[in-house]
């Protein structure tokens, strides 16, 4: 069947790449009604790429962005859209932060710490996530909502908890946590010609990553999760049981979640959790979980190209343009893609209903196009 | 109008259409005479629908020509086809359960008075239609409320409020018991006696040939010919509908056991909207033995599959299999323990119609060998066993590999019973095992279902179609209003005294 | 995922009937929360919680949340959930900034309607023509919505700050309103309230509000008591029937999800006019909006007081420097849960019962020993109030049932 899947490659790869190019064709549009000229955008954005340490910070926030994506992924993989990473990385570094950086924990050895440091992050992320499953599994409350109340409350939280006294000390007019000790911390690689190190703390992405295409494909627990997300019904008639199939999902993508904010924290330079600390990654990660059709190697090439566009976007001040340019191109290329999936989609079916109608020619085949799905 | 006495209400002349890589329908003819009900029959899968949803406008022909009253026509949406007086009553209801059922027959075609909605008005003119008609409905009363034949009351007057002269009536005795057919069929000669027009859809013979004036048999897509039901046989039409005899449910000789395979006692399940839907189930099945279980649709059908299945919790009394008390197990331990289900709607419960079949194979069996080994999926002997599937019950298909969508309705049934009798189960729950099904499927599952008895297999049969039920069944028992309300013996029940039991109109110790 | 539980089966007659608030219901629970506010009032030192000034405050907060609400309604009745509503509001704020500082204030909401229409035209075009799942169309719609305003604003305005858009015209009733004020000031309990209310709505009332509150009122009439909204409720409930009957779904639902997108515009609009034009000057509110709707079952009475509630804990909030109200407040919603837990205890829903009373009582608690909310928490206050109301009375919320599901013409 290697045609089959020869072609199925090709189909999917179709709406990612077309997605792009017709992104890319409406910002040019836009920019010739405004007065730009395209080549010079692309000439910017081009020169940009050659920059190590847009290269170097690209990649740092690659990793970010990825485990954001999983985290959405392995949600989106049920059914079940986790709108909530936002809050719940932000309050998972932000508490960790506060926790890494604790006097008390003074005597306990350095790597110890950094393990420690993580452990509560997931379990931050991954409780914070826990009260949207709770509420879904025993109430029947959408997450959808449920997340997006949780990320306003995460909000709402930190800013309580970053006062001083409670979780944060004000250095001049900055509220952050206690400043980690260097042995609380993990080592980042410098790069010459980069004033920003590449963060070693990436490679958990890639294991992350890794162990999702893992759990994916080749696990009963994997097999349950996508049996639900396709077909809810016929997955509990199977003896999968979705309210544990969705509170181990949404506590794993919570628990991942709570990961993407630790290389910024552990591998960057503020060592400390501020108002100033990146947000975003969260809308970023269903983005990028959309666009990378939730694969573990979709997602990171769309990690990769997410990362690289919004580090070139500086690049085209230079030309005068402004930089936001890149915000239109990746919100189009997500509206582009969701649509040309769905497309692809119905268009694959009906490919292959075809393919099996003239396969079984010899019998009668007029009840195929009834019998099947009209998607 | 008063000369065109013999022009006929419909006539399609070469109707083809297409769908994606096959031909649904292709030269059909047909002509439908005025104030006559006329039959289309055909097989499952024959393109019977295909066809109505041609001429109600739900789609355009490839092909053809459509003449209603002697005027060419094109139908561009439903709303063309009502403007002409065609009306459709679906085989699956086609109604708004929130709305009440005044909104739902006056919708589309709404009576406004100063800007807004005559509510007052469209509740006397569907009481009026009711009374003139006999099909009673209170118009105030929200059709979630309602139970099956009200419901297909509404789908009629929905028709008829249009001022439709010619029906559309798509399988529409499926989920009835006989005596609602006779209720039915006593409205459809009213209907007729008042000059309407019926296009009936069926493939139950006997029914047929009881209301319609003329049969049109339709075979693989194309229409084969037409039949006088007075003169024509059973035998006849099928032999026109398949070519052959059809298939008859029989059992052979009893294979029963005394060993117990599945008891409940005293069972009873609260839905989670607080409403008894069984109470006081009993049931016992042997080895060897099939229990049918007839109800109308509604009656705890779904509820007493998903006990015994454990997707619902029952409220009061206990479920053995094999003697061991599995009340409280999962639904994955009661499958472990041999438990396989072919589920009614196999496309809701019983297949991921976007996952390859080998994929589907493993579904209800992702913790068993073949399919898996340990918490890992055991892809290569998922799908060797999945080729085994293919082979011994004659899936049509030309890889394991395509999805579970690309396959005929019959080829996904023959795939499930395949999957469902893997792994030697001890009981098997069938829902509706050969709802629309083509023959040759039927035949194989009632072959299979079979073979499966006599090799010890208790199995638990819930049908519609009373043939089936009774031809199958070793013993028989009704279920209404939740509870068992007779056990019959099915040699000696004919389907009039079963549809009698099932409305509760009869009863029997 | 909604089908997590098992499909009913058909429902005899008179087997449930489903518990309803009506409109009356929802005037008799405001007024008991008029009544409570009154009394806190009183009793503690906020003594301006219904002041001309506070009632004007709220519903300067109230407004845009409304807006939002009734967008969401216009689209979810039509069966298409809409998440963008954030984005559209984005949309129409820019529009009403960039057109409004140039032609005048009603040059700029009128611009809002339309950029935040063509917001909801690429929604209905993702959801409706391309089948695409709502939520991710929204999301996605949010995105670009962000992205362009941020460019062209930089573009247009280099980072400047615009020129301030006109304020439209605003009512005031001579001679009443001072009377009214003159009266609250008395501190009377309730007769002093409903004057500071009542003196709220007349004293500097913006047209714009008052458009508001027509539109709610012109909706529910025309989607319920219309041809018209029929049709179009037809197609958030069963869009399959409502095609079988000849009602061009896709138009509906396009219409729909286009007013949506333009009543979401003037929401936004409505944050700019009589002020200059910012970044993420939306702030949430979208979303606040759309919990608005679910707090008000899909209704627009509800959704109407779910507005009121969320945008008053807002607006209020200059009015209470002690946070003392808000303390208060902690006291009726722990009041309200009490009594809820009650009612739930008598039908036998021990778990919601259970979970309620400890709730309420974990309230009372923090409502004794403390003495006032900390301010934070005071912006979290309507998704809490969400959360809750979803979790607690979820049995009772009653979308419309195909809301959310993409509609393919002729595939059933």
């Amino acid at each position: 069947m290697a045609r089959f899947s020869l072609r199925s490659l090709g189909l999917a790869a179709a709406a990612p790449v077309g997605a792009v190019i017709i992104a890319a064709a409406i910002s040019s549009i836009v920019l010739m009604i405004t007065g730009h000229s395209p080549v010079d955008a692309a000439i910017g954005m081009w020169s940009g790429l050659g920059k190590t340490r847009i290269q170097i910070s690209a990649i740092n926030n690659a990793g970010a962005y990825y485990l954001a994506a999983v985290a959405v992924a392995i949600g989106f993989k049920m059914n079940l859209l986790n709108i909530g990473v936002e809050g719940q990385y932000t309050l998972a570094a932000m508490i960790a932060a506060a926790f890494a950086g604790a006097r008390w924990l003074g005597d306990v050895p350095g790597v110890l710490r950094v393990v420690l440091t993580f452990l509560v992050a997931i379990l931050v992320g991954a409780a914070w996530a826990g009260i949207a499953v709770v509420l879904k599994v025993t109430r029947g409350v959408s997450e959808v909502i449920s997340t997006i109340m949780l990320n306003s409350i995460a909000g709402a939280l930190i800013a309580y908890l970053m006062v001083p006294g409670r979780m944060a000390i004000l250095d001049g007019n900055l509220k952050h946590t206690v400043d980690i000790p260097n042995d609380g911390l993990v080592g980042a690689i410098s790069i010459s010609g980069s004033t920003t190190p590449l963060y070693t703390l990436t490679l958990v992405a890639v294991v992350v990553g890794i162990a999702y295409a893992l759990l994916l494909n080749r696990t009963v627990f994997g097999f349950s999760l996508r049996a639900t997300g396709l077909n809810p019904a016929a997955a509990i008639a199977s003896g999968i049981g979705a309210k544990k199939m969705a509170i181990t999902a949404m506590l794993i993508s919570g628990g991942v979640a709570g990961l993407v904010g630790m290389a910024e924290l552990l591998n960057g330079g503020a060592h400390h959790y501020s108002q100033e600390f990146p947000t975003g990654y969260g809308i970023m990660g269903i983005a990028i979980a959309l666009l990378g059709r939730n694969s573990p190697i979709g997602m990171a090439l769309a990690a990769l190209l997410w990362s690289f566009l919004g580090g070139v976007s500086n690049s085209l001040q230079s030309k005068h343009i402004p930089k936001e340019l890149v915000t239109i191109m990746q919100g189009l290329i997500v509206l582009c893609v969701v649509i040309a999936y769905e497309v692809v989609r119905r268009y694959k079916i009906r490919l292959e209903q075809r393919e099996v109608a003239r396969a079984l020619s010899d019998s009668p085949g007029s009840d195929l196009a009834e019998a099947g799905v009209t998607a | 109008m008063a000369d065109t006495a013999d022009v006929p209400a419909v006539a399609l002349r070469g109707i083809t259409k297409r769908y994606p890589g096959v031909v649904a329908n292709s030269d059909i003819n047909l002509t439908v005479h005025r104030g006559t009900v006329h039959a289309l029959v055909g097989e499952n899968g024959a393109g019977k629908s295909t066809l109505m949803k041609t001429l109600y406008g739900m789609h355009r022909p490839d092909e053809g020509s459509i003449e209603v009253n002697g005027e060419h026509t094109t139908f561009h949406s439903p709303a063309d086809a009502i403007a002409v007086g065609i009306g459709m009553v679906h085989q699956h209801f086609m109604l708004a359960d929130n709305l009440t059922v005044w909104e739902n027959i006056v919708l589309g075609s709404e009576p406004v008075k100063a800007g807004r909605l005559d509510a007052a008005g469209a509740r006397a003119q569907i009481r009026e239609l009711g009374q003139r008609y006999g099909l009673a409905v209170d118009p105030d009363e929200l059709v979630e409320h309602l139970g099956v034949g009200a419901r297909q009351r509404v789908e009629i007057l929905k028709v008829l409020y249009r001022g439709a002269k010619i029906l559309i009536l798509d399988e529409p005795t499926g989920v009835l018991v006989p005596q609602e057919v006779d209720e039915l069929f006593s409205n459809l000669r009213e209907l007729k006696a008042e000059g309407l027009t019926i296009i009936f859809i069926s493939h139950k013979l006997d029914e047929v040939r009881a209301i319609s004036d003329e049969i049109t048999v339709i075979r693989r897509g194309t229409t084969v010919g037409t039949a006088d039901p007075n003169a024509v046989t059973n035998r006849e039409l099928a032999e026109m509908m398949v070519g052959a005899a059809l298939p008859v449910p029989e059992l052979r000789e009893s294979t029963v056991t005394d060993r117990v395979v599945l008891e409940l006692k005293g069972i009873e399940v609260i839905t989670s909207t607080n409403r008894t839907a069984l109470s006081d189930i009993d049931l016992t099945i042997h080895a060897g033995e099939v229990v049918g279980i007839a109800g109308v649709e509604g009656n705890g059908q779904p509820e007493l599959v998903n006990v015994i299945m454990g997707i619902i919790p029952p409220a009061a009394g206990t479920i053995e299999l094999s003697g061991v008390d599995i009340s409280g197990h999962s639904t994955l331990k009661r499958r472990e323990a041999g438990v396989g289900f072919i589920p009614e709607d196999r496309h809701r419960q019983g297949l991921i119609l976007e996952a390859p079949l080998w994929e589907n194979r493993i579904l209800g069996h992702q913790t068993r060998p073949p399919a898996s080994k340990g918490f890992l999926i055991n892809r290569a002997a998922a799908r060797a066993d999945t080729q085994r599937i293919v082979a011994d019950y004659d899936v049509r298909t030309p890889s394991i590999d395509v999805l579970a969508a690309a396959l005929s309705g019959g080829n996904q049934q023959k795939l499930i019973v395949g999957r469902e009798m893997s792994g030697n189960p001890v009981l098997l729950i069938a829902a509706h095992p050969t709802r629309g099904v083509d023959v040759g499927a039927q035949a194989a599952i009632w072959e299979q279902l079979r073979h499966a008895r006599a090799a010890g297999l208790a199995v638990l049969l819930i049908s519609a179609d009373l043939e089936e039920l009774i031809g199958m069944s070793d013993s028989l028992k009704v279920l209404l209003r939740g509870r068992f309300v007779g056990t019959y013996d099915p040699h000696e029940v004919t389907p009039e005294s079963l549809g009698g039991a099932m409305t509760g109109a009869e009863r029997v110790g | 995922m909604t089908d997590l539980q098992e499909a009913p089966a058909v429902v005899p007659a008179s087997a449930t009937k489903r518990f309803t608030l009506g409109t009356r219901g929802w005037i008799l629970i405001s007024l008991a929360s008029f009544l409570f506010i009154s009394l806190i009032r009183v009793t503690t030192d906020a003594e301006n919680l219904t002041s001309v000034g506070a009632v004007q405050s709220a519903l300067k907060a109230a407004v845009p949340i409304a807006l939002a609400g009734l967008a969401g309604l216009w689209s979810e009745r039509a069966g298409v959930v809409n998440i963008g509503l954030e984005g559209m509001m984005i949309l129409g704020s820019f529009g009403c900034g960039e057109v409004g500082q140039y032609h005048g204030a009603w040059g700029g909401v009128i611009t809002g309607m339309i950029c935040g229409a063509l917001g909801g035209l690429v929604l209905a075009l993702a959801t409706v023509t391309f089948g695409v799942d709502h939520i991710v169309a929204g999301v996605a719609l949010t995105i670009v919505a962000q992205g362009l305003t941020l460019f062209l604003a930089n573009l247009w305005m280099g980072g400047q700050k615009g020129k301030s858009v006109p304020d439209v015209q605003r009512i005031t009733i001579n001679g009443f309103a001072p009377w009214l004020h003159h009266v609250q000031e008395k501190g009377w309990f309730f007769v002093s309230d409903l004057a500071g209310t009542v003196g709220g709505f007349v004293t500097q009332f913006s047209v714009l509000s008052l458009l508001t509150i027509i539109f709610i009122i012109a909706s529910g009439w025309i989607l319920w008591r219309t041809r018209f909204g029929l049709r179009l409720r037809s197609t958030g409930e069963a869009p399959y029937a409502a095609e079988s009957l000849g009602v061009s779904v896709y138009w509906y639902k396009y219409v729909a999800v286009t007013i949506s997108g333009a009543i979401a515009g003037l929401g936004g609009a409505f944050l700019v006019v009589g002020l200059n034009y910012q970044d993420q000057q939306t702030g949430g509110r979208g979303y606040i909006g759309l919990a608005s709707l679910i707090f008000g079952n899909w209704r627009p009475a509800g959704m109407a007081l779910g507005s009121v509630l969320f945008g008053y804990t807002d607006g209020v909030r200059l009015y209470d420097p002690t946070g003392e109200a808000m303390h208060a407040f902690v006291l009726l919603v722990s009041i309200a849960l009490a009594v809820y837990a009650a009612l739930q205890f008598r039908l036998a829903h021990r778990a919601v019962a259970l979970v309620s009373a400890v709730i309420a009582a974990l309230g009372l608690l923090w409502f004794a020993m403390t003495d006032t909310i900390p301010e934070q928490f005071v912006g979290a206050a309507p998704y809490v109030i969400t959360l809750l109301v979803m979790g607690l009375a979820s049995q009772h919320l009653r979308p419309p049932k195909a809301d959310g599901h993409p509609y393919r013409k002729g595939s059933h």
